[in-house]
């Protein structure tokens, strides 16, 4: 039920289906939901997307309303549009609850340029740090004494938990994910494509920022 | 804390010349520090609880929950209200939408249209296609589900399941 209508960019040459935009879209928010720590953002799928579901949704004005035609596409536009909101939902609750470490791995990648937060995000996670500190300092610091009234950033920081388990399915073959263990061992193994692996998430992180690894 | 502090200064001044009230200091010094930490633990969490009220209730807060919130917070809550309210309105500003609603499609939609209940009398309702419904209370409606989301938060419309 995938609407095959084909769209042409005008920066890039070749045309990118609405298809495989809905695919990324689809499993950018499978990855965002399952990882610990905040992704890269996709928001050139997210607004390709939304232009999308503008165009869809004039078109579906313009039929008739007993339609069988415009209640299948309604569904599919509502679905699509719980998809980006959702993606984008998990993003900000990342966001809120990360805040600090995430403001200070951002400024370093700004000077690289690889963000992964979109500009407005960072303008939100900023007011966000600062309105919570204005809030503490207003209710409590202020009234403590001297030396306890500076805000530690470091200490109200909340660091995601890299060392999570996760579900992975390998898209290529990977050889020589280096895997760490307790007792000071390092074990290599390597990735089939298509094998379905339990791992923690830390030595897949890059794999899964490449797109060679998807969680499932 | 003001009380400890004192003592603790008082103190510390005095260990310059006589080291044996050393770990009087030290004792003062991480009772004050978890202090402080369980002070801003408590308003942490109560930050936390106030985020989910703003996903729950929208911008404005029912009279008896704002009666719960002290006037610092209601600061808190608008200023978080407001960062919020941009950061929607800024999405999909480049191809010229006017923002996407993020406290709404919460749950995965199921189907269509579904059957709701009215509770109170809220009067007309204009739907997106021009159809007009009088909301009276006890009136059972079959709804697109797009228009009931909001007014089941708010509590006008209860769905039948």
């Amino acid at each position: 039920m995938e609407s095959t209508e084909e769209l042409q960019f005008s920066d890039d040459e070749e045309e990118v289906t609405a298809e495989t935009v809905l695919k990324t879209l689809q499993s950018a928010w499978q990855n965002e939901r399952l990882s610990p720590e905040i992704l890269p953002h996709q928001n050139d799928m997210v607004e390709c997307m939304l232009g999308q579901i503008q165009h869809m949704e004039r078109n579906i004005n313009k039929l008739s309303k007993t339609d069988l035609r415009t209640s299948i596409h309604k569904m599919e536009i509502s679905r699509i549009k719980f998809i980006i909101c959702n993606y984008l939902k998990t993003r900000l609750n990342k966001i809120e609850k990360y805040c600090i470490p995430i403001l200070n791995q951002e400024r370093q990648r700004i000077e690289t340029d690889t963000n992964y937060l979109t500009p407005s995000e960072y303008k939100y996670a900023q007011e966000y740090v600062l309105n919570m500190e204005n809030h503490m300092k207003n209710v409590v610091l202020n009234k403590m004494p001297g030396n306890m009234q500076v805000f530690e950033m470091n200490k109200m920081a909340e660091h995601p938990n890299l060392q999570t388990h996760v579900f992975l399915k390998a898209n290529e073959t990977i050889n020589g994910v280096v895997l760490e263990d307790l007792t000071g061992e390092d074990e290599e193994i390597d990735l089939e494509e298509g094998s379905q692996h339990i791992l923690q998430y830390k030595p897949i992180a890059d794999l899964l920022k490449n797109g060679k690894v998807t969680l499932l | 804390m003001h009380l400890l502090f004192k003592l603790n200064m008082n103190d510390a001044n005095a260990t310059t010349e006589n080291r044996s009230l050393w770990t009087t200091v030290q004792v003062r010094h991480s009772a004050l520090e978890r202090n402080k930490r369980c002070i801003l633990a408590y308003l942490y969490n109560r930050m936390k609880k106030i985020k989910t009220l703003r996903w729950e209730f929208g911008a404005v807060l029912p009279p008896d929950i704002r009666e719960l919130l002290s006037d610092d917070e209601y600061q808190w809550f608008s200023k978080y209200s407001g960062n919020l309210a941009l950061y929607m309105r800024s999405l999909g500003q480049d191809i010229g939408y006017s923002g996407i609603d993020l406290t709404e499609n919460l749950k995965p939609p199921k189907s269509l249209f579904i059957e709701v209940l009215c509770v109170v009398d809220y009067g007309k309702l204009e739907l997106e296609d021009g159809d007009v419904v009088m909301l009276k209370k006890n009136s059972r409606h079959y709804l697109p589900t797009s228009e009931c989301q909001t007014l089941i938060r708010q509590g006008i419309l209860k769905q039948i399941m």
